[in-house]
């Protein structure tokens, strides 16, 4: 028998689109209509995979071997007990409520805490700290948006259904999709391909094929044309960039000098070069035209400006950028977050601690330093001495020349499935899938909470991220009892019911009553 | 005439069959074939001679990988190799993060030479090459 269940969130990144429709026969996924490619591998295959992990396990003479989950997380609770500066890092495929408690595990180890953002979106959020940032919703930029600018960031494989949900490709109220446009595009690019493979080979010369978008040409005359329009800024040419009215290609690590160029323009100044970034002055002028020109623009920017060189002074003069012109039009910007909840484990963490990431408890109270409570910088040092990983694989992501100094110390690994981290880990945690096998709540990219939903039952014996963390912090207060360590005050058992969901309204204001003047009526003079 | 070595900029990440790789499993076939790659521009390929299928060494100041060689499908971009993020790309990467925490992933040089015969490392392979334990 088999059920269809609607509206089911994906829980992959951060687009976290909400309009699932699952088929689910005996307790498993079968069909998924309306999800990506990536969504499609997990939420029908991966996560039912070989590789999935069903018990604990703990490295014996250099091998896994299965144990229970008393002993792997008295084991666990040992570790990060008799560590003196562990480092719990990971966080971002997780829900929220999970988060929660791992603040509340930090502070008790008085260990550094990181999350994910530290080597995708962390520049990001430094440099919203220092200059703001001027953001809207997904809804608003999907009905209102007229121009949209992908810089350094390619929605197409990180974001599948960006595009196609909340920019160029959807019908807004009142702006109009650009998909018929880009089909049209399309079918014009593969009648010139064919022509021009068939005139080549009536010459007997080898084909040259156009492309359709040219690198580096001159913006074409659509990009001031009333209705959606997108431009792609990029190193390199992206499928992104061939959907794109324009594509802007660039010199890797030059995307401050191009955008200071375009703020130049923006503020009209004179610019005493030829090119700026490999691109010529006249054709950022055109950009900036159009990006002045528009009613509501907005610009996403992905890895490629927070990893090259410049890190968050890139992002410093993007929101510039988008700053200047608001003097002239409507203009957002937004990061294009990564895993489906990294902006939540942001949130979690500045409502817990006061800041986003990089935290360190070392002291009894948090601190925040990026560049030395990063997780990598951390490992550079060979400053920790333990470390948890959930919910996240530094194992494939981080350099392997700081991962091997993670390797010199004991390891804990909280995932659902066996990735490269949970492959190396001492003990190896498993976990449910939350967003498949259980509720929680996430944050969507532009800081929208969205509650994911349960579709089938968790394998007997697998606890949620939340369960589990709450036994190893109850098994690391015991340890401390027993040492005569003093334990947090606040001892909380966590039941897990229903998803804790964030005020969606500001209380109203309390109003003291005011006190009754005393008019004294004058004396009429007589 | 083939050159011995190619110096090029190495950007890492994400494609869309990495992404369906990393989902299906990190030991899943899709997985390897998605991310043990390397992309060249077609006329950096003529000048190192190599095929699309070739193994090929990427050395940076940080480590080496054998990846496969893949023609970048989009466009030109002489000078530039990519190769998705995953075990593979991060074999190479450096651990520099001008204090702000986010290591070398984007933009830095490597040499990359033609290394027929020899073999692409498997997930389980490549982490016991690298740390000494794997899940086996």
């Amino acid at each position: 028998m088999s059920k269809i269940i609607n509206n089911v969130v994906c829980p992959i990144c951060g687009c976290l689109c909400d309009d699932l429709e699952v088929t689910v026969k005996n307790n498993e996924i079968v069909k998924m209509k309306n999800g990506c490619a990536v969504c499609e591998a997990k939420m029908v295959h991966g996560y039912k995979s070989e590789e999935r992990i069903l018990k604990p396990m703990i490295r014996k003479n250099g091998k896994l071997e299965p144990v229970s989950m008393d002993e792997a997380v008295k084991k666990a609770a040992q570790i990060l007990t008799d560590a003196k500066y562990p480092l719990l890092f990971g966080w971002s495929s997780t829900v929220n409520e999970a988060q929660r408690i791992g603040v509340e595990l930090a502070e008790e180890l008085g260990s550094a805490l990181d999350n994910c953002c530290s080597v995708c979106h962390g520049p990001s959020v430094m440099a919203t700290q220092e200059v703001g940032i001027p953001a809207a919703t997904l809804g608003q930029i999907r009905h209102r948006a007229d121009l949209i600018v992908y810089w350094a960031c390619n929605p197409w494989t990180s974001h599948p259904r960006h595009v196609e949900r909340y920019t160029a490709f959807t019908d807004g109220r009142f702006e109009g999709s650009e998909w018929k446009s880009y089909m049209n595009k399309m079918k014009a690019s593969a009648s010139r391909k064919k022509m021009d493979i068939a005139s080549k080979r009536i010459e007997r010369e080898e084909a040259q094929i156009n492309p359709q978008v040219e690198v580096n040409g001159p913006p074409p005359q659509t990009l001031q044309k009333p209705g959606r329009k997108m431009i792609v800024v990029d190193v390199r040419k992206t499928m992104s960039a061939e959907a794109a009215d324009y594509f802007m290609q660039i010199e890797p690590n030059r995307d401050y000098d191009v955008i200071e160029a375009l703020r130049c323009i923006v503020q009209d100044q004179e610019l005493d070069v030829e090119k700026v970034g490999g691109v010529p002055v006249e054709y950022l002028r055109e950009v900036a035209d159009a990006m002045m020109k528009c009613e509501f623009g907005v610009i996403y920017f992905g890895l490629g400006m927070t990893q090259s060189l410049g890190r968050f002074r890139n992002i410093e003069v993007a929101i510039a950028l988008a700053r200047d012109l608001n003097r002239k039009t409507k203009f957002i910007i937004s990061p294009m977050r990564g895993h489906f909840n990294v902006t939540g484990a942001n949130q979690v963490f500045a409502w817990q601690t006061g800041y986003p990431y990089a935290i360190d408890f070392s002291q009894g109270y948090p601190q925040f330093n990026p560049g030395e409570n990063t997780a990598v910088d951390l490992l550079k040092r060979e400053d920790n001495d333990a470390t948890l990983v959930i919910s996240a694989d530094p194992g494939a992501h981080f350099p392997s020349v700081v991962m091997k100094n993670m390797m010199k110390h004991p390891l804990i690994t909280i995932n659902p499935d066996m990735n490269a981290i949970s492959r190396l880990g001492d003990v190896v945690f498993p976990t449910q899938w939350c967003g498949i096998e259980y509720v929680g709540t996430a944050y969507r990219m532009d800081s929208v909470p969205i509650t994911l939903k349960k579709v089938v039952e968790a394998p007997p014996g697998v606890l949620t991220d939340e369960e589990l963390l709450s036994k190893i912090l109850a098994e690391v207060r015991e340890i401390k009892k027993k040492r005569g360590l003093p334990v947090g005050l606040t001892e909380q058992k966590i039941v897990h019911t229903e998803p804790i969901e964030p005020p969606r309204v500001c209380p109203a204001p309390v109003t003291k009553p005011k006190p009754k003047k005393v008019v004294k009526k004058k004396k009429e003079a007589a | 005439m083939v050159e011995q070595k190619l110096r090029a900029t190495l950007i890492t990440g994400r494609t869309i069959e990495q992404g369906v790789g990393k989902e299906l499993g990190k030991g899943s076939v899709e997985y390897y074939d998605s991310c043990a790659v390397c992309f060249f521009d077609k006329s950096d390929m003529q000048k190192i001679g190599i095929k699309n299928g070739s193994t090929v060494k990427v050395t940076s100041k940080y480590g080496s990988v054998i990846v496969k060689a893949q023609r970048y499908p989009w466009g030109t971009n002489p000078g530039m190799v990519f190769i998705p993020c995953g075990s593979w790309a991060n074999c190479i990467t450096g651990d520099e993060t001008f204090s702000m925490g986010m290591p070398l992933f984007k933009g830095f040089p490597v040499e990359v030479e033609s290394a027929p015969n020899q073999p692409v490392l498997t997930l389980d392979e490549l982490l016991l090459k690298q740390f000494g334990r794997n899940s086996l």
